[in-house]
């Protein structure tokens, strides 16, 4: 599993449409480059497609139109065990991910269907769960767990298998703020690129310097999330607000 | 979830020779007795005397309350009632007990389906007291029970807690709008409730199988 570097952005969405087998369509040509190693918001109301998007991303979904390209690869059947490699999902709910009977089992899940084994698949998991601060819990039951142990867990199985761009999905619905802040020191300490799907607009200024709006299908605004934070005639066409006396730039202001 | 108080409530926790036993020894000693018990004739009372001396010895050297597995013994119930129905029903050569005109044959039957049901579901709940759930999907596979029927028992093992607590906030958001199941009328809500757990536990086993895809699965099972 090694993480061999090649030309081109970490991500690279094209002219991508997407409608549902039942008819609704979803997305209407997004166009979204990634650089490596940046960290970028995917904001936007809700059903405006921002987890059909991120399911594209690792070919989970198959493009309707346009083409989704990772670390100069076309997302499609010929490429797809690389991608799901590199491209790490981490779902909403941390129940939909963990599904094994402890912990362990379940971080090794990823790097086992890769083909690691014995020592090497234990040191993976040990790597992993160190990250994210939650080697004590190696042998428990994930749903012994409290919720922001199991959305850490969630985060050591996608990490385990070294993805080199990280998409977080929601990543932190329902925690407390003590959950949230060790969320952002664990994800501040990665190497990855990383998407970050999410309505909680703090969160993503505080932890990405890149936003980009989805909305009714495409992409409606990108820059830097301080100044999409900060246009409010963008924010409310796009059905996005501030949380009541939050203002951006204070929170920027406060940090430096 | 996060306060310890786990949903297994089968399980005893304790420290003993059995819960430290293999598990896979544990299971396939139990499908072995249990064939034991239910192939010996129902006439040979003083067999079914030994095989529950056995478990009376295991339950103490597990240091499990015998009060503890007797309160769980209830999943046993519906077999009582058909036990005791017995004797009323069964036609041939009867007796007369107390006043009561009963059937020989299903004296015999009833004494047989109680005895053998009884101590099958005593080792049972003894195994269930001594051997946490997630050690049984390693212990089937230990003992050669096919992948995918393992799969299966992991799947139902880990989300047995999702799906009874989802069921249980289901419950409490209807019973906070008042709702309260008494009359006939309601088990059309409780059905509905039914349907709508079972739309949500079928749309879970898809993300379930999506995240899974992500993280490389194809299907085929490991180990």
């Amino acid at each position: 599993m090694s993480t061999t570097t090649q030309p081109g952005p970490a991500l690279q969405v094209e002219g991508l449409a997407y409608a549902y087998p039942d008819g609704r369509q979803v997305l209407y040509g997004v166009d979204l480059t990634v650089a490596r190693g940046e960290r970028v918001a995917l904001l936007g109301p809700n059903g405006a497609g921002k987890t059909t998007l991120a399911l594209h991303l690792n070919g989970i979904l198959t493009a309707g139109a346009g083409t989704v390209t990772v670390a100069g690869m076309p997302v499609g059947k010929k490429h797809l065990r690389d991608i799901r490699r590199r491209v790490g999902i981490v779902f909403q709910d941390p129940d939909d991910q963990l599904f094994m009977a402890t912990v362990r089992d379940d971080v090794a899940f990823g790097p086992a269907n890769y083909g690691v084994r014995g020592e090497e698949l234990e040191r993976c998991v040990v790597e992993a769960l160190e990250l994210v601060g939650m080697l004590d819990a190696i042998d428990q039951a994930p749903h012994h767990l409290s919720l922001g142990q199991r959305r850490r867990v969630a985060l050591a199985t996608v990490l385990a298998m070294r993805p080199e761009v990280l998409v977080l999905d929601e990543p932190s619905t329902f925690l407390d703020p003590a959950a949230r802040r060790e969320l952002v020191e664990t994800l501040d300490g990665l190497d990855v690129t990383l998407l970050m799907v999410t309505h909680d607009l703090p969160y993503a200024l505080q932890l990405c310097e890149r936003a980009v709006i989805l909305s009714d299908g495409v992409i409606a605004a990108d820059g830097p999330t301080v100044d999409v934070l900060t246009d409010s005639a963008l924010m409310a066409r796009h059905r996005l607000e501030l949380p009541f006396g939050f203002d951006p730039r204070a929170a920027m202001a406060a940090r430096r | 979830m996060a306060d310890g108080s786990h949903g297994h409530t089968l399980y005893f926790h304790t420290h003993s020779a059995v819960h430290r036993a293999a598990p896979h020894h544990k299971v396939a000693a139990l499908v072995g007795f249990v064939l034991v018990v239910v192939a010996t004739p129902r006439e040979w009372v003083a067999a079914f005397a030994a095989y529950l001396a056995v478990l009376v010895v295991v339950i103490a050297v597990a240091h499990v309350p015998f009060g503890y597995i007797a309160r769980r013994m209830v999943v046993e119930l519906p077999f009582v009632v058909f036990a005791v129905l017995m004797p009323f029903v069964a036609v041939g050569p009867r007796i007369e007990v107390a006043g009561l005109s009963l059937s020989q044959a299903g004296l015999w039957a009833a004494w047989g389906l109680l005895v053998k049901g009884t101590i099958s579901v005593i080792a049972s709940l003894t195994l269930a007291a001594t051997t946490e759930p997630h050690q049984l999907p390693g212990a089937l596979a230990r003992l050669r029970v096919p992948a995918q029927l393992v799969q299966i028992v992991t799947f139902m093992v880990r989300y047995l807690d999702v799906v009874s607590s989802e069921m249980r906030r289901m419950r409490i958001a209807r019973e906070s709008r008042g709702f309260q199941a008494r009359s006939l009328s309601s088990w059309w809500v409780q059905a509905r409730a039914v349907g709508a757990l079972f739309v949500r536990a079928y749309d879970r086993g898809e993300r379930v199988h999506l995240a899974m895809l992500a993280r490389g699965y194809e299907g085929e099972g490991r180990r």
